[in-house]
């Protein structure tokens, strides 16, 4: 896999500062590999545009800090595939001199990548996949899930919906590991807080006709039908639950796993009333305005969706760390660096990095305006819970991590 | 005896109706499929790439065009059609005198160019597209959209439209003619490539129509003919691969299954119509009404 | 077998040169490649669903490899499910590969028993809809890992003394796998049973007629090709340690079709090297995304216009055009042309 971009070198470049103890990288420079979807379901809200988004931190790091080495920043598109996403790591780590590898979107190559990762002792910064397992069961001392997981969505989603309203519920789940997760996660949060499962029903993973599903979620009349899918099998089921009018029928449909480029795609007359959880939006504040102003003029005016604000996000505490620890070598050591210290920058303020990996910030769960609404093109959100930081992640000890003693 | 199964009769009819309704896109397609495959003997693996064709031709038609979907249901499928011409012309006329593998796997060959540039240019997401009649009326047992009743009316038409010109009309008798001894029909005066071209850039032009059929409903998306190619493929095996009518009552009946499966079993939804393409074969090989080699 | 000879010495020193993990992959592709070539070009069956012996056996030798206990359903009446539970310890490398090649065989025996009794491009459809199912089975089994597919399959010391962690003495494992399957190829192809299948191919009406009992011969010949797919596959999943849904998918099945199409249907050494092109090419085009797809589509394309002879096919009939100036044997190479 020989994909060089050489882009933050030219950055770099600007602040070869001179004076200062020079820091002893590998191999002399600090190479960062993001991997993601680059041309399928995932590509829009990864893709390219968490490849601007390293080099954007690359960039802010080095106005406010003298960058003493060479950064690059290399990427490659896993096409969703666990073998091809673990192929290509294996020759980074290898071949290419790669130290860190970011976003990784797709829970089955995030889970691969994580075992290669651990394996020759590099750094694995997770921003697109959704696993809690990366936090949990499959921890790693080489790894921290940054932006979001299964857990968070599904408490956030499940537990917000049901303190504001909506307690009897009907599960239209994939039919495969992933689905299933999202599935228990969100029912066990409905009932410890006092909601009702009236049913629930299984559809073959991936699915092009949801008509019958969406019938017997109907004919339950739970308040709220809970899509325990993800890409393009959420978005079919929405599009087919506008045409069989089920919001309009009072039924308002809980996404476990939407973003705001699903939502585009959509288009707000179909997406209307879509509740679910994000853990940012580029319409929140000021800060996140203007990142998403210049991000929208590099990428063909898309918002930013949380994955690439997290790369953003990961990419900077990295280098502060290995800024801070001067070297980049044993991954493990510049994780622990990292979980040392706290968090803090314009997209998701202040935050902290917990032992088995978890990276803690707010969450939030919104709802999707009506188009009457929106002023204007990606306007599409309306706040309508914060989950504060404590509260949106797995406690420490349910996880079964074994870094937590 | 619903109350021993343990679904009552309002969802049961609920689910046929929507699986008579899948039932219309397998049919369609596999009409245009048997068509082809009946009269020129050449498995149409770009099928499923024409059928997205035909939706994202409707997309297109209104993006850049203003053209609504009415317009579309004529305008695409003619479209769509003029390129399998051109496919049918360039590429598969060529290979006639060979082994029909050859074609299968020359059209397996356009499927993927079809899809990557598709894919090239607009992603995977899915674009949208809005539904032409919006609202349904309540049946009692289920919400009916209009839309969907629609398609299955649509659908009917046209399938038995298609089997009344080419089993009863005389272009049809020419068409089959044709198939079977193209020296003599030749003889005859009849111009058999260019029949041939036609049928092949007919065949593809009721994939298309499938497709624009689909937009309102089914996500929009370069990949949606892939996994539902193999399905129509199956559906035209146990229908009997030279089969018009076959291919129709096939389709039709195939969704209705795959309709009560989800009821019983969805987890086997996907798997149905294989297990029973598997079961024909091994019955009655030339299919449920294929005549037997 | 000069070439071939060649060719091995090639490998033995080319991870000096090459990554050793990229070499294992093209000879896991060369040898999937060269046991689907079996069918099309000495049978004259096109298998459009080769991928599900490759895909399964990748996933019950990274069963045994990492878990090792296998719990087979059944069916009693009255009782209903039962599970039969054969408990053994997570397997060393080269009794995975063993199981899940078996495996293939044995599947290969029930798909081939069906598939057998139609011809051309039924028996592709067939093929087909058969992976297709097997792909779905996938996707919903437990062991399966779904969509995760089965992860950090281990690497235990081979035979008790070879680690094969590490990757470069791995490779030459890997090496001496695909020389013993494609040796088995060999002598399948250059034996009595294997010119009764080049009979069959060539017109199988009279070989009926000869007495020959026609079905028997494509279900061995098809029980083999898949048990060697199954050998690739198993032998894959051990080198990258990982079994995924990517290997049971029919866009698989058409790429093995693709490589050996390139390299030359019928020809001995064809598929490998259509293989080694293909993978190559993927590697380095990875960047690329879909114009992988358009590019792989472009040469089916080509291939099939102009160029169905394949690479290999190509020099062959090269040699063969010098060789009957001399006056020798003429062969067949690709697809036969039908029988009217």
């Amino acid at each position: 896999m020989r994909r060089n971009l050489t882009a933050a070198a030219a950055a770099a470049a600007l602040c070869m500062g001179a004076g200062s103890a020079l820091a002893q990288y590998s191999d002399g420079i600090i190479k960062l590999g993001v991997m993601n979807d680059q041309s399928g379901t995932y590509s829009d809200l990864s893709g390219q545009g968490s490849v601007w988004a390293a080099k954007k931190a690359i960039e802010d790091f080095c106005k406010a800090n003298k960058c003493h080495d060479k950064i690059e920043v290399v990427f490659a598109d896993h096409q969703n595939k666990p073998d091809v996403g673990s192929n290509i790591v294996r020759q980074w780590f290898d071949v290419d001199k790669v130290d860190a590898v970011v976003d990784v979107p797709t829970s089955s190559v995030a889970l691969a990548v994580n075992t290669i990762t651990k394996e020759k002792n590099k750094v694995f910064l997770v921003s697109g996949a959704a696993a809690s397992n990366l936090t949990g069961k499959d921890c790693s001392p080489n790894t921290i899930h940054w932006t979001y997981d299964t857990w968070a969505l599904a408490n956030g989603t499940g537990q917000a919906i049901v303190k504001t309203g909506g307690d009897s519920w009907f599960f239209l789940t994939a039919d495969y590991a992933f689905g299933h997760a999202l599935e228990r996660d969100t029912e066990a949060v409905v009932v410890k807080n006092g909601g009702k499962v009236l049913g629930k029903v299984r559809h073959p993973f991936p699915a092009q006709d949801f008509s019958s599903f969406l019938l017997q979620a109907q004919a339950s009349k739970a308040k709220i039908i809970g899509l325990a899918n993800a890409g393009a099998d959420t978005t079919n089921a929405i599009k087919q639950a506008a045409e069989f009018g089920i919001v309009s029928g009072g039924q308002n449909l809980a996404g476990l796993l939407v973003f705001i480029t699903d939502v585009h795609a959509l288009g707000l007359k179909t997406a209307q009333g879509l509740i679910f959880t994000e853990a940012w939006y580029w319409d929140a504040n000021d800060a996140n305005r203007a990142f998403a102003k210049e991000f929208g003029a590099a990428n063909r005016g898309n918002m930013p969706t949380m994955v690439q604000a997290g790369v953003y996000s990961a990419v900077l505490h990295y280098l502060k760390a290995v800024h801070e620890l001067k070297s980049d070598a044993d991954g493990a050591a510049v994780v622990a660096k990292m979980k040392a210290m706290p968090t803090d920058d314009k997209l998701f303020g202040k935050g902290s990095i917990r032992q088995d990996g978890r990276k803690i910030h707010d969450m939030y769960l919104f709802e999707v305006k009506k188009p009457e609404e929106s002023k204007g093109p990606w306007d599409y959100y309306k706040t309508r819970a914060t989950i504060p930081a404590e509260q949106a992640f797995r406690p420490l000890n349910e996880g079964e991590c074994p870094l937590v003693k | 005896m619903f109350e021993l199964i343990g679904v009552p009769p309002q969802a049961l009819f609920g689910q046929l109706l929507l699986g008579l309704i899948n039932g219309a896109f397998y049919a369609l397609l596999s009409l245009g499929l048997a068509v082809i495959f009946g009269l020129m003997n050449v498995i149409n693996f770009t099928h499923g790439a024409q059928y997205m064709m035909g939706a994202f031709g409707a997309w297109m038609l209104l993006s850049y065009l203003g053209i609504p979907y009415w317009g579309a249901l004529i305008l695409a499928p003619i479209i769509v059609g003029l390129f399998g011409v051109l496919i049918e012309r360039l590429f598969i006329s060529r290979l006639y005198h060979l082994d029909h593998l050859y074609g299968l796997l020359l059209t397996f060959g356009l499927a993927l160019i079809v899809e990557g540039l598709f894919r090239r240019e607009y992603g995977i997401s899915g674009l949208p597209y809005s539904n032409p009649i919006p609202g349904g009326t309540n049946l009692g047992f289920m919400f009916l959209p209009w839309y969907r009743g629609w398609v299955v009316v649509f659908s009917l038409t046209v399938c038995l439209a298609t089997w009344f010109v080419i089993e009863k009309t005389q272009l049809g008798a020419y068409l089959r003619a044709a198939t079977e001894r193209p020296d003599l029909v030749q003889a005859f005066g009849i111009n058999v490539p260019r029949m041939i071209t036609l049928t092949y850039g007919f065949g593809v032009g009721l994939a298309a129509l499938a497709g624009v059929l689909a937009a309102p409903i089914y996500s929009v998306n370069p990949v949606m003919g892939a996994n539902l190619i193999i399905v129509v493929f199956a559906v035209v095996v146990i229908g009997g691969m030279g089969s018009i009518m076959g291919s129709i009552i096939t389709g039709f009946g195939l969704g209705v299954i795959e309709g009560l499966t989800k009821v019983f079993y969805p987890e086997a939804s996907n798997t149905v119509i294989f297990i029973i393409m598997a079961i024909v074969l091994m019955l009655r090989p030339q299919g449920l009404f294929g005549t037997p080699k | 077998m000069r070439v071939f000879a060649g060719l091995v010495g090639f490998g033995l020193l080319a991870p000096l040169i090459v990554y050793p993990v990229f070499l294992m992959k093209v000879l896991c592709f060369a040898l999937f490649a060269s046991a689907f070539n079996l069918l099309i070009g000495y049978v004259g069956l096109l298998s459009f669903g080769h991928a599900m012996f490759f895909g399964f056996a990748a996933y019950v030798a990274g069963h045994l490899a990492k878990v090792g206990t296998v719990s087979l359903p059944y069916w009693l009446p009255l009782l209903g499910w039962k599970w039969l539970v054969i408990a053994i310890p997570p397997l060393t490398p080269e009794l995975a590969i063993l199981g899940g090649t078996l495996v293939a065989a044995l599947l290969g025996l029930i798909v081939g028993a069906i598939a057998i009794r139609r011809q051309g491009i039924y028996f592709a459809m067939v093929t087909l809809a058969l992976a297709q199912m097997v792909f779905f089975f996938c996707v919903q089994a437990k062991f399966t890992g779904g969509e995760d597919g089965i992860q950090a399959i281990p690497r235990r010391p081979m035979l008790g003394v070879l680690d094969v962690g590490n990757d470069l003495t791995f490779y030459y494992v890997v090496l001496a796998i695909f020389c013993a399957g494609f040796l088995i190829i060999y002598r399948t192809v250059h034996s009595p049973f294997g010119q009764v299948l080049k009979a069959i191919r060539e017109n199988e009406a009279r070989a009926i007629s000869l007495g020959y009992a026609v079905s028997r011969f494509k279900l061995i010949a098809f029980v083999i090709s898949a048990a060697l797919a199954g050998l690739a596959g198993a032998t894959k999943a051990m080198v990258f340690q990982l079994a995924s849904l990517t290997d049971v998918t029919w866009q698989m099945s058409g790429e093995v079709v693709l490589m050996t199409l390139v390299g030359g249907m019928g020809t001995v050494f064809g598929p490998a090297v259509g293989a080694a092109i293909i993978i190559y090419m993927q590697n380095y085009l990875a960047g690329f995304g879909e114009w992988v797809l358009v590019i792989q589509g472009a040469i089916f394309v080509v291939a099939v216009l102009v160029f169905r002879r394949g690479i290999v096919g190509e020099l062959v009939a090269l040699l063969r055009q010098r060789a009957a100036k001399a006056g020798g044997p003429q062969e067949t190479i690709g697809l036969a042309k039908p029988a009217r």
